[in-house]
């Protein structure tokens, strides 16, 4: 019997969630694409939403669309409290002190590109150095690249090991007293790393720097407590949170959102405006200009309210497991190289094929309804450390079951089966 | 399951994995292209000896998918010897066969050989890893100096 028969008879079933439940509120996973019922296993790239969060954006604008903070009429203040009411929600996820420390944004790239040009544009010089590591997102790359051309501040990388964990010595000799910033991925998108960032942000605290995390893969599988972590900003999207695209939150301490240069100009971030000069409103009015996207952040809210009523610890226990059926069953395939080994993992599952590019992988999962990611996955980088140009990528959700990861297993062989031919 | 054995053929899988005039430069070669898809990672040169109108000699490097990496051989087979404007010509009518919506014609009177690249016309998002190749070589008979690129 091979491993991976064998793991399939001897585990036991779902059990840490209800995932029938759960599937039943996802109406896009009930459907067919091409040879087999969908299997969505791009929760990295994108989350499907749950019927509560379709039914409350729906419900938003079937009832009570109208613009934010102005306006006096009956909508406007429907609308305005149920905006506000979604900053106090994620609040409450993130467990900041202060729902004023929450910034709505497009998503984390915008999250990062304020930071950067806000917060840190203005207090770099050139020489300062910010720490970054070899497996962040294009995301946590470029808006650095492009503040240090314009500050003439330099980029450090931390490097990573064989096993895809940031290299602790090599990190802790980049820090010096010309070090200002530390932009680090929670979890990485590419290797599924979760990176120890609690003592990362320690080490940063010894020499004054400021932390800014990309939670964009953390927060839909783990809790985060930003107030615990004592990071300085920390950023994610909406959309891999199973709520809606274009929405997402910049969490700033008000110490550093108080002190910074607006990010926009416009409406909504202004106190008083002549032609001569504007005042501008305090955090987070000052970095939300003109009409924010009132129904993502609404929908979001209902998103969070949803992962929270089936629980972070519960949604990480079934993904652990959903994880490491699929790496123990993927690692007796012959051929196949699992890129990412590191002891802690997000629900994220790299993998390559000694003769086969990962876009044909990706196809031939495709051709049986199996959806994963394929491509360098935004993380260039990571693919030259690890000597390849591209990779497949399963990732994980609250509603994937043990079926689909054999499914996902057999599509691996059946990549084997046809190319082999 | 058929659309994708129409896909990976055993002609696309042979050229996969034993790709003709691979890796290879002509010492005598005139005419160069750089084509780059970075979303997929598929990267070649292509590179043509021209002489008196006809392509004497042919010859790619780089990497990439099996759909690139067979749909570049199997290019280099069909161009070798043959007269510039017939292989514009046929650049054209791939190009053309491989993107249009509704068939014109019959592939394989057109294409010959080259029809098992029209397998990939089910699955649209992979069209432009057949066509890398081609917009190359089409630009490097051009002299066009760009990276070029189907994405």
């Amino acid at each position: 019997m091979t491993a991976f028969a064998e793991a399939m008879v001897t585990e036991p079933l779902d059990t840490i969630l209800d995932v029938a439940a759960i599937r039943r509120d996802f109406p896009i996973l009930h459907q067919r694409v091409r040879g087999g019922p969908l299997a969505y296993l791009d929760n990295g790239a994108t989350t499907q939403k749950p019927i509560q969060v379709i039914d409350t954006v729906s419900s938003y604008y079937s009832r009570d669309n109208a613009n934010v903070r102005r306006g006096v009429h009956e909508l406007s203040q429907r609308a305005t409290d149920a905006y506000e009411g979604a900053r106090e929600t994620v609040r409450e996820f993130i467990n900041a002190a202060d729902a004023r420390e929450i910034v709505f944004v497009r998503g984390t790239t915008e999250a990062i590109n304020l930071v950067a040009q806000s917060f840190a544009r203005p207090r770099l010089k050139p020489g300062d150095e910010i720490i970054i590591t070899e497996m962040e997102h294009h995301s946590n790359i470029v808006p650095w690249q492009m503040l240090a051309q314009q500050t003439g501040a330099v980029i450090r990388v931390a490097t990573v090991t064989d096993s895809g964990e940031v290299d602790s010595g090599v990190f802790e000799s980049l820090f010096n007293d010309r070090t200002r910033l530390l932009a680090v991925t929670h979890v990485s998108n590419a290797l599924g790393t979760v990176n120890p960032i609690r003592e990362m942000i320690r080490t940063a605290r010894r020499y004054d720097a400021t932390v800014v995390i990309d939670g964009a893969q953390a927060v839909a599988h783990d809790t985060v407590d930003v107030r615990e972590l004592d990071c300085d900003f920390y950023a994610f999207s909406g959309h891999k949170l199973y709520g809606p695209t274009g929405i997402g939150v910049l969490y700033g301490k008000m110490e550093h959102l108080a002190s910074m240069e607006p990010y926009q100009g416009g409406g909504e971030m202004v106190l008083m405006v002549t032609f001569e000069k504007a005042t501008y409103a305090k955090p987070p009015a000052r970095f939300e200009a003109g009409t924010p996207n009132i129904a993502g952040a609404i929908g979001l809210a209902a998103a969070i309210d949803y992962v929270k009523g089936h629980g972070l610890a519960a949604i990480r226990a079934h993904e652990k497991e959903l994880l490491d059926y699929a790496q123990r069953c993927a690692a007796a395939i012959d051929g196949l190289r699992i890129i990412g080994t590191a002891a802690e993992k997000g629900a994220i599952l790299s993998f390559v094929f000694d003769q086969v590019h990962a876009h044909d992988v990706g196809t031939i999962m495709d051709s049986e309804g199996i959806a994963i990611r394929a491509g360098h996955l935004c993380a260039m980088p990571v693919m030259k450390r690890f000597g390849i140009a591209a990779t497949a990528r399963a990732s994980f959700g609250i509603y994937n079951t043990r079926e689909e990861v054999d499914r996902l297993i057999g599509g691996m062989h059946k990549v084997l089966e046809v190319m082999g031919r | 399951m058929n659309d994708l054995r129409e896909l990976y053929e055993e002609v696309i899988l042979d050229h996969n994995r034993n790709p003709r005039n691979y890796p290879k430069k002509p010492e005598d070669c005139n005419h160069t292209a750089h084509g780059f898809n970075p979303l997929c990672g598929d990267e070649f040169q292509i590179h043509l000896t021209v002489d008196d109108g006809v392509i004497k000699d042919v010859g790619f490097e780089g990497a990439g998918c099996a759909i690139s990496t067979a749909s570049a051989s199997l290019m280099t087979e069909a161009v070798k010897g043959k007269p510039v404007a017939d292989v514009e010509a046929l650049f054209e009518e791939v190009h053309r066969v491989l993107t249009e919506e509704e068939q014109v014609g019959h592939p394989e009177d057109l294409l010959g050989k080259l029809t098992v690249l029209t397998g990939v016309k089910e699955y649209p998002m992979r069209v432009k890893c057949a066509t890398l190749a081609w917009h190359t070589m089409h630009a490097a008979l051009n002299d066009q100096s760009d990276v070029v690129t189907t994405e």
